[in-house]
């Protein structure tokens, strides 16, 4: 579903990598945590699979694309494949809760009936039926992120990829989302979510992608979040 | 469904840029008023050659008696050096430029000149006082100079005199206003352009939050730059359509009320020379909307 093959990522010539000959394959249905500190390269590996960058040198495949050959005017149709969760929620504060994810199948044509149908399936899967005529601002910070989701995989991508999803949340509420995704993961979606929150890791118990310095350190079936610090 | 989606945009972004879209409308419709002022004087200079150019006549003068001219020192025009003009300009080498000769004779001269004289200065004088004209009509007005070289110096000419001169003083002062018109309207397209530009830029920054999601979630790079660009083009032709209104309203008012009331002999040019103009203003507008936003949306909302 996702594979890179020796892939690395320079921004500027002459700095260090941000991503150095990385070699990773994950298979469809797999929930796969990416973990590292801050600056290790997990969000440029999140961009390259994305098609937001591209790589310096190595080859990507994601979805049955190679990336490498994969013309800008093609990109959308890969992200149609990808649904992407962020740690701010990028909600849009002035459609409700219902509109927000009519966006997303909106903005890539689908039509009125698929909409109606879709969305309030989705809203109920995410747990906010009821919910759908509220405004971002009035629900908390784990309904946004539920919101996001719902939104991410309302056109049912195979590939999920989450950016530190849990973030914002307290550790309650993080629980309930990776419940969430975890649920998400069952029906055969990928999932490859970086994050920086050891207790889910832990607890989750999945296979584990650790980055260090942009190198791979680490790539560990049921795996916890930090070997040397457990 | 995605045609709604990207009006809906269009009105939401219009709606909340209302004051930038109004400025770029405004700055438009100054622009193109030019634009379209610009190229209605030159019509009105193309519509008053035609009309002028296709009546007059190059005067050919001939030696009256007692002129004071070195060429009619031999005295007034003798009929043998009339033929011989009309023999020059009938059968010598600028008879393709001649459509037609008419002799006036001295009555006929006389005649014309007591029939526009309404102060009497000319009461005193007779036919014989006069010497005939003669009115040449040429195939092409703007080859004046060579029938007037032609003719010039022949004996029993006292002089050659193109009508067209009255005019060009006229003509040059309304070219001079087309080009003064066109420079204004050029620095005016220019600032309209910039204008467009900034108006794209800030309704572009103001939605990045959706065009993000538009682009994650897999929306083609020309559905999320469509609306801005309808936005701009909406704008500008509002300009448009402002210009085209006041063009119209004006040529109503200034030319076919007033100038041609004050001013009856010229031939002008009328409200519907306006509708010739108003598709190209129209144009001009979608293209300064659709220049601006290539230079700005690729760097705004990138896939």
């Amino acid at each position: 579903m996702i594979r890179l093959d020796n892939v690395s990522k320079v921004y500027t010539r002459g700095a260090r990598p941000a991503l150095d000959a990385i070699d990773v394959e994950i298979e469809r249905g797999d929930f796969v945590f990416l973990v590292g500190s801050s600056g290790s390269g997990k969000s440029t590996f999140l961009k390259l699979v994305l098609r937001e960058e591209r790589p310096t040198n190595g080859d990507i495949w994601v979805a049955g694309r190679h990336l490498n050959r994969l013309s800008s005017w093609r990109v959308p149709h890969l992200r149609r494949e990808i649904g992407a969760v962020f740690q701010d929620f990028r909600l849009l504060p002035n459609k409700t809760v219902y509109q927000n994810v009519a966006f997303a199948l909106q903005v890539i044509g689908k039509s009125k009936r698929d909409i109606k149908q879709n969305v309030p399936e989705m809203l109920e899967l995410v747990g906010l039926a009821g919910k759908e005529r509220r405004m971002p601002h009035e629900l908390s910070g784990g309904e946004q992120q539920r919101v996001a989701i719902a939104r991410a995989f309302v056109n049912h991508p195979p590939i999920l990829l989450c950016d530190e999803p849990t973030g914002n949340l307290d550790p309650g509420t993080s629980v309930g989302i990776m419940r969430l995704l975890d649920r998400i993961n069952r029906t055969g979606t990928t999932v490859l979510m970086a994050t920086h929150d050891d207790e889910i890791v832990d607890q989750m118990r999945k296979r584990v992608i650790e980055l260090k310095g942009g190198h791979l350190v680490r790539d560990q079936d049921r795996g916890v979040y930090g070997l040397e610090t457990v | 469904m995605r045609l709604q989606f990207v009006f809906g945009e269009v009105w939401n972004g219009l709606r909340r840029n209302s004051t930038m879209a109004l400025s770029v409308a405004l700055v438009t419709f100054v622009s193109l008023t030019f634009v379209g002022a610009a190229a209605l004087t030159q019509m009105q200079v193309q519509q008053l050659k035609d009309a002028w150019y296709g009546k007059v006549e190059v005067s050919i003068f001939l030696c009256p008696p007692d002129s004071y001219e070195e060429n009619c020192a031999a005295g007034p025009v003798t009929e043998a050096q009339t033929d011989d003009i009309v023999a020059v300009l009938e059968e010598g080498n600028v008879s393709d430029l001649v459509e037609s000769v008419y002799v006036e004779t001295r009555e006929e001269v006389y005649d014309s000149i007591v029939a526009a004289d309404d102060s009497g200065v000319y009461s005193q004088l007779e036919p014989e006082d006069l010497a005939p004209v003669m009115r040449v009509k040429l195939t092409d007005p703007e080859e004046f100079q060579v029938v007037a070289d032609a003719t010039a110096g022949l004996p029993g000419v006292e002089s050659v005199y193109d009508q067209r001169e009255v005019f060009d003083d006229l003509f040059d002062f309304l070219n001079a206003a087309t080009i003064v018109a066109a420079a204004l309207a050029i620095v005016m397209m220019v600032t309209a352009m910039l204008l467009i530009t900034t108006t794209i830029r800030l309704s572009a920054l103001s939605r990045r939050r959706e065009t993000t999601i538009m682009r994650m979630v897999g929306s083609s790079r020309s559905l999320i730059q469509l609306p801005f660009m309808l936005e701009g083009a909406v704008a500008a032709t509002g300009g448009a359509v402002l210009a085209i209104a006041g063009l119209f309203f004006g040529t109503q008012y200034l030319v076919e009320g007033w100038l041609t009331g004050s001013i009856s002999w010229v031939d002008y040019i009328g409200r519907e020379d306006v509708w010739s103009v108003a598709p190209w203003l129209v144009l001009i507008a979608v293209g300064l909307a659709g220049a601006a936003s290539l230079l700005t949306l690729n760097r705004y909302t990138r896939a």
